[in-house]
């Protein structure tokens, strides 16, 4: 059973595998990012960063950078213009409690890398030299950046983090069924430190428009957050500042929140009255946000047959000295199983830092990666099957929402064709059981979660008497598919077809969206758009009921159908008008709508809503050279009605690929006595390149939920939860060695 | 010019160059230290070819320089004089003159989903025609290994497979 969204409940489009309509535009070099929109009078900023993690600034000396021909100044704290005093000023839509950082605020050295100074010069090279001119003196102060060394000043942060489930109170009693279970599973769990790296390095341009008005190309993943925060921060009037961003180079939530290249653009292109560009060099990308290390305990009591008795998750987590960033990370343990006993905690250690932040499925990658580790090690322990081990726990319910029951929950149905299609049932359990030549081969699975969340969002459509449709809204398209999904809804519920529709997206003079994050942008701008085109049939309707002679006469509107580009009586074809007949004949030159969206309270009463995927990995493994290959993934995903099965599965095959690199590879290498990234590159910072992606196969199972109209979950995260789970379990079984430190570099196989 | 660190200079020395970009044969003005892909990014507005790393490491800078692929960061513009130049918006014309179809791996590339985002993708087209005109790679495994200089975040790798063996398969056409 499909969802409807026509009228009619017919699909053409929604369902089924389209291309995507952005594509054309980003084959050619045609689609513009951020850094890419140009000026007349366009300087060209280039940013001075600290070269110490914690201190002050003793003195700035710009006089050599100020001499170089071609530059027009330099910014520095002691020549700032003014902006907001108050720190609230500078919270953006999704900060966390706390002060955020203000660049060039003060003398304060907060973490290394901060920018320290803008050098604004006539063209790009010229403003890179001048940098390098700029003499800091500084006083350091010695760096905390150790979190296993900052253990005991952790806390439970005392204001939570909005949209963030702090752990739920404890139930049973974890600690004395922990003591009295006759198998017992307690091992601590950590992922290295990673950085988001999204292609495109984080870039502003600040277009002068005259009188005042200021248009701005941010690279965000919510333009409304970017327009919010220039103008509580520069006080300028909202109908001044238009914010756009048709494409972003990828984000992973790197574009939540406004970053220091936008600040810096605006602060120099009021204070020298002309547009501005800033663009983050790939090092400066290791200056701010971060996926947050954390230390985890998973402890697991069960009876012999593997039935938990005991669970208990505890986590430390990183967070700066000035915000207290939160992350849901145990809490995923006690929605997947079911235990009688449970136990969670989670508190911050603060460091010197830059403020982490969210980076794809932020809390779950971590979390599900040490209890999906902890559950093969008790599988092992036990003597069952990883699958068994999983179903036999299996919760029917949340149990940390007071046991509420799950608005669908295909996860068995995603386990079942997960191993078929793998192959589990030919594997041998025995560690170290099975060679190819000169490798061990392993085979690994883990399960996955994720929140199926929707926020309020807005659609904007006009239907123009040509028979074409324009709808959009603030939202931006990181490469997910929206602008296809929202097309495909668009034309299916007014019955055209796909090339009469244009979407746009990313821009603060469109209907308001939320930043695109959290997986909920198909859930909530997809059914804003729904709404926004059914609203429009049935104007049209309406009009074509009043026409003279009108052959939907004395019809209701729920036995109309829209079609190839008509609206005719379900019942009676021949009964039919086409759309821009309609218009042209009522005069009218265009009809519009406002869809909205928000998250169903009533369901929300009733069910949680989660998705959920079974990943299967096969790794291979060279001892001598500590080399591990992963040349099999499958992952069957539940994540409800899929809008687009070619864009989906791409979703989840990045996020799959996202997942390989955490298991594998992604490591920022801090050197603690400076409390700084040593590895801040590319060449030395490894994400997989494609030699490292073999086969992956994607399934989707059918899951049919009614959290929102579309039926609709959201893929952008679940695809990386649970993958690096899968391959470290799979290593185990390849090797007999267990790594509970990501990423499983050479060094630990050969250790 | 000689840049001293730490001593103010006179960045004004321009040098004549001619390149051919896109069948176009262009008098340039280059400053020394400006590279080709910031020539072609700041100058001559051919945004195209992105800058995702500045070091070569990435790729995402990959052009075709006299049908060779080549990281654009790391090549000085005036080190190029008298070469011609394919960039993502010239692949149409490598399909005859005046040509406004679609390349075929920009083809198979929409068709098999192979980008996401789109940063990388200029990159991966051109280092896609550059491997077949090298003819070295047959095998999936070995356009996995030549494709390993560009990088994709978002994870399109086997989608990027698929669409250049799909138009290896077809001899260079789909």
């Amino acid at each position: 059973m499909t969802a409807t969204f026509s009228p009619t409940g017919r699909d053409t489009y929604v369902g089924t595998a389209r291309s995507r309509v952005d594509g054309p535009a980003k084959v050619t070099g045609l689609a513009k990012y951020a850094g890419e929109f140009a000026a007349p009078d366009l300087a060209h900023g280039y940013v001075v960063s600290s070269r110490i993690a914690k201190g002050r600034i003793l003195s700035i000396d710009t006089s050599d950078a100020e001499k170089v021909p071609g530059v027009v100044k330099v910014l520095t704290h002691e020549n700032r213009p003014r902006t907001a005093f108050l720190a609230m000023n500078y919270r953006d839509m999704v900060a966390p409690p706390g002060s955020p950082f203000r660049a060039l605020y003060d003398d304060k050295i907060h973490f290394s890398g901060q920018p320290v100074a803008l050098v604004v010069a006539e063209d790009f090279e010229t403003a890179r030299f001048a940098a390098s001119l700029v003499r800091v003196t500084y006083e350091a102060e010695t760096p905390a950046t150790e979190i296993a060394e900052l253990k005991d000043l952790a806390y439970d942060p005392p204001k939570k983090r909005s949209g963030i489930k702090p752990p739920p109170e404890p139930w049973g009693d974890a600690d004395a069924a922990f003591d009295g279970a006759p198998v017992k599973v307690r091992e601590d769990y950590r992922l290295a430190i990673e950085h988001h790296n999204p292609m495109e390095p984080h870039a502003s341009t600040v277009v002068r428009e005259g009188d005042g008005k200021y248009t701005v190309y941010d690279k965000t993943q919510g333009v409304a957050n970017s327009h919010g925060y220039l103008t509580a921060v520069f006080g300028l009037n909202k109908a001044d500042v238009r914010v756009v961003n048709p494409y972003i180079g990828g984000g992973f939530g790197s574009g939540l929140r406004p970053q220091y290249q936008l600040f810096l653009a605006m602060l120099a292109a009021r204070d020298l009255d002309r547009s501005v560009r800033v663009v983050l060099t790939r090092d400066q990308m290791w200056t701010f946000t971060h996926r947050p290390d954390a230390l985890q305990t998973v402890s697991l009591g069960a009876g012999p047959d593997g039935a938990l008795q005991a669970l208990k998750h505890d986590v430390i987590q990183e967070t700066s000295r000035y915000e207290d960033y939160q992350e849901t990370i145990p809490n995923w343990s006690g929605v997947l199983y079911r235990c009688d006993n449970v136990a969670m905690s989670y508190r911050l250690a603060q460091t010197d830092m830059a403020t982490p932040g969210d980076m794809r499925a932020p809390g779950a990658v971590t979390g599900v990666f040490a209890i999906e580790t902890a559950m093969d090690e008790l599988a092992q322990a036990t003597g069952q099957d990883p699958i068994a081990l999983r179903l036999r726990n299996y919760a029917e319910a949340d149990a940390t929402a007071g046991g509420k029951p799950f608005g669908s929950k295909e996860l068995k149905e995603a386990l079942r064709q997960g191993a078929e299609r793998f192959g589990w049932a030919r594997r041998n359990p025995e560690p170290r059981s099975t060679r190819e030549g000169r490798e061990l081969v392993g085979w690994g699975m883990a399960c996955g979660i994720w929140e199926a969340m929707m926020q309020q969002s807005s659609v904007h459509a006009a239907l123009t008497p040509d028979g074409r449709l324009e709808l959009g809204n603030a939202t931006g398209d990181l490469g997910t598919g929206t602008y296809t999904i929202l097309t495909q809804i668009g034309a299916d519920a007014l019955g055209l077809r796909m090339e009469d529709v244009t979407v746009k997206l990313g821009d603060t003079r469109l209907a308001e969206a939320p930043v695109a994050g959290g997986s909920w942008t198909a859930a909530s701008s997809g059914t804003a758009a729904m709404r926004a085109c059914r609203d429009i049939a049935e104007q049209a309707f309406r009009l074509a009921r009043g026409l003279d002679e009108s052959p939907l006469a004395n019809v209701e509107f729920d036995r109309v159908v829209l079609e190839g580009g008509r609206i005719a009586v379900a019942d009676d074809p021949a009964r039919s008008m086409a759309l821009t007949d309609v218009l042209r004949k009522a005069g009218v030159e265009r009809l519009e709508a406002t869809g909205k969206a928000a998250p169903d309270k009533d369901h929300a009463k009733q069910f949680e809503s989660y998705t959920h995927s079974a990943i299967f990995a096969e790794v291979k493994v060279d001892e001598e050279l500590g080399q591990v290959r992963v040349t099999r993934i499958v992952s069957a995903i539940a994540a409800g009605k899929i809008l687009n099965t070619k864009t989906a599965r791409s979703q989840i095959l990045g996020g799959i690929v996202m997942g390989i690199g955490s298991a594998l590879e992604e490591e920022s290498m801090l050197d603690h006595r400076l409390g700084r990234f040593m590895n801040h590159n590319l060449g030395e910072y490894h994400v997989p390149v494609n030699a490292d992606i073999h086969d992956i196969e994607v399934i989707f199972v059918d899951e049919e939920d009614k959290a929102n109209p579309l039926g609709v979950k959201g893929l952008g995260e679940i695809g990386i939860v649970g993958t690096a789970a899968a391959i470290a379990n799979a290593v185990f079984h390849a090797t007999g060695k267990r790594v509970r430190h990501l990423p499983i570099t050479v060094d630990k196989i050969l250790g | 010019m000689l840049i001293e660190s730490g001593s103010p200079v006179a960045a004004d020395q321009r040098i004549d160059i001619s390149l051919t970009i896109n069948g176009e044969t262009r008098a340039l003005q280059v400053a020394p230290w400006t590279t080709l892909l910031d020539l072609l990014r700041e100058r001559l507005d051919l945004t195209g070819t992105k800058k995702g790393c500045d070091h070569g490491q990435c790729g995402a800078c990959t052009v075709l320089v006299n049908g060779t692929r080549v990281n654009s960061c790391l090549v000085l513009a005036v080190m190029k004089d008298g070469a011609e130049i394919t960039t993502v918006e010239g692949l149409a014309s490598l399909q005859g003159p005046g040509s406004n179809a679609l390349h075929p791996l920009q083809e198979a590339f929409i068709e098999h989903d192979a980008f996401q985002c789109g940063y990388c993708t200029p990159g991966q087209l051109c280092s896609s025609v550059g491997l077949l005109n090298e003819g070295h790679a047959k095998s999936r495994e070995e356009i996995r290994e030549a494709m390993s200089g560009n990088i994709c975040r978002c994870g399109a790798y086997t989608n990027i497979v698929d669409a250049i063996e799909d138009v290896m398969q077809a001899g260079g056409s789909r």
